[in-house]
């Protein structure tokens, strides 16, 4: 997990959210940062903006924190980069 | 005005996945067979989700002439297609002023979608200046409630409700007080829909609600819910006057509840669909434990499901355990305003063959919906009352409330 894989995941997070960038940090669950559902999809439509990206419906689920959330991008694009 | 008015469901219509007809719906149910199929009105592979509930094979030249079938977006066809077949099968006429003393009341949720769609996407990408003149009238919400009215010589209160998933209940249930309470001597309500267009298919990917499979209520291994289309239409009449003229009587529609949960733009709550229900049996003077099934929202969204589940043990408490509860999506899909009217004609066509329809697709069962969901398989089971439930997005409930009449 690179730190500017953190840091962009972190930055479309906080802008989505309407939150200062320096509050999304990798320790942080969806909850503390009251992410609910809602927002959860725009995030993630933000994210695949961002990384050019698909996320699966069913992954995207069990996202509950960034830590989870860069973890997946990162499978992403390591599978998209070896398309 | 008089209040005490029961009011009967004299005339039964719908359109669905399962075919053009009640017959073919009601077959179809009682047989649990899914009408999901993979989605042949936009291109393949142009949004995630491969499968749908579409009325396959629905051609306009086999109802409309031609100049009709041109000025009819598709959701206004089901609409007129399933108030034929109800009001042919009621014997309902409305000459000698009683076209004056009849309401017709739709559910839409999306309006002329695929119309519009169709229009701006000549706009935007072909490089189109002029949309058809009849573009406006075409795709505007009130369009099959207006034909219904023009066709049958309709002049009483005719109007269209928008309540997303719940616009079907609303529509039926609003038509059901104006006949009981003596504003109308009949009514034609239900809802219709045909959401296919490509740009609002676009629009339910990003919503990330719709199952890459199919639609398995209350399973554990659900994974959301199945787009559909179709129509569901009911004729509605006082019934003491649907007696005297000795008219087919299908079953009562004996009470109505709606609530909103002011909570979430989407997320439910068990509480708000609580309350609808105990408004429902309350408006239909109807103990909890008189009710044997349930016709269940059920959409097939990991959330939808286990609160839907709560909300009914909340209000049924132990009497729970003895409910039958399916949802009828997994084989129809989710029509969206037509919904809630396909799930009426089911609930009162199971009260009065005595004939339970299964949720079709079922896996194994979820802890979180701990409830006798008739897994697959109908079951006979002679029941007196009935419930059937729509929530919608944006939080607004509402629940129909129905019974047998031998």
């Amino acid at each position: 997990m690179s730190d500017e894989l953190i840091a962009r995941v972190a930055a479309v997070i906080a802008k989505t959210q309407h939150i200062p960038a320096e509050s999304v940090t990798i320790h942080k669950t969806f909850e503390e940062l009251k992410i609910d559902s809602l927002d959860g999809i725009n995030i993630l439509f933000a994210l695949e903006s961002e990384f050019d990206i698909d996320i699966p419906d069913d992954e995207a689920r069990q996202i509950r924190s960034v830590r989870e959330m860069v973890e997946g991008i990162e499978k992403l694009l390591a599978a998209k980069e070896a398309r | 005005m008089n209040s005490n008015r029961r009011v009967a469901i004299t005339g039964i219509g719908v359109v669905s996945a399962l075919g053009p007809t009640r017959d073919a719906f009601w077959r179809g149910l009682i047989e649990g067979r899914s009408a999901i199929r993979p989605m042949e009105l936009v291109p393949k592979g142009a949004v995630r989700f491969p499968n749908a509930a579409e009325v396959s094979g629905f051609q306009s030249v086999d109802y409309f002439d031609d100049k009709d079938a041109e000025v009819l977006d598709r959701f206004a066809q089901f609409a007129v297609v399933a108030a034929r077949e109800a009001i042919a099968g009621s014997g309902a006429e409305f000459r000698n002023g009683m076209g004056e003393r009849t309401a017709v009341v739709t559910g839409s949720c999306v309006g002329g979608q695929t119309t519009e769609d169709n229009e701006f996407r000549g706009l935007y990408a072909l490089g189109h200046t002029r949309f058809p003149p009849m573009t406006i009238p075409k795709a505007m919400a009130n369009a099959g409630a207006s034909r219904i009215s023009l066709d049958y010589g309709i002049t009483g209160p005719v109007f269209t409700i928008s309540t997303a998933c719940s616009s079907g209940n609303h529509a039926l249930g609003l038509a059901f007080w104006m006949v009981r309470s003596g504003m109308v001597e009949a009514a034609i309500a239900g809802g219709s829909e045909a959401p296919f267009s490509l740009g609002l298919l676009k629009a339910w990917e990003a919503m990330r609600v719709v199952s890459p499979d199919t639609c398995r209520p209350f399973s554990r291994d659900r994974r959301g819910l199945i787009l559909g289309e179709g129509a569901g239409m009911l004729v509605l009449e006082p019934l003491d006057r649907a007696q005297a003229r000795g008219a087919r009587i299908w079953g009562e529609l004996a009470g109505f509840g709606m609530s909103s949960d002011a909570h979430h733009i989407t997320q439910p709550t068990a509480e708000g669909p609580a309350r609808a229900m105990r408004a429902a049996l309350a408006d239909a003077a109807a103990a909890p434990e008189a009710v044997g099934y349930i016709n269940a929202h059920g959409t097939g969204t990991p959330s939808n499901d286990a609160t839907e589940a709560e909300a009914i043990r909340s209000v049924f408490g132990a009497h729970a355990e003895k409910l039958m509860v399916s949802s009828t999506k997994s084989m129809h899909g989710h029509a969206l305003a037509a919904a809630g009217a396909m799930e009426a004609a089911g609930t009162v066509l199971a009260l009065r063959d005595g004939i339970i329809p299964p949720t079709a697709n079922f896996t194994e069962p979820d802890p979180a919906c701990d409830l006798d969901v008739v897994p697959n398989t109908a079951r006979t089971a002679q029941v007196e009352w009935a419930l059937s439930n729509s929530f919608a997005f944006g939080g607004l409930n509402a629940v129909l409330v129905f019974r047998r009449i031998d």
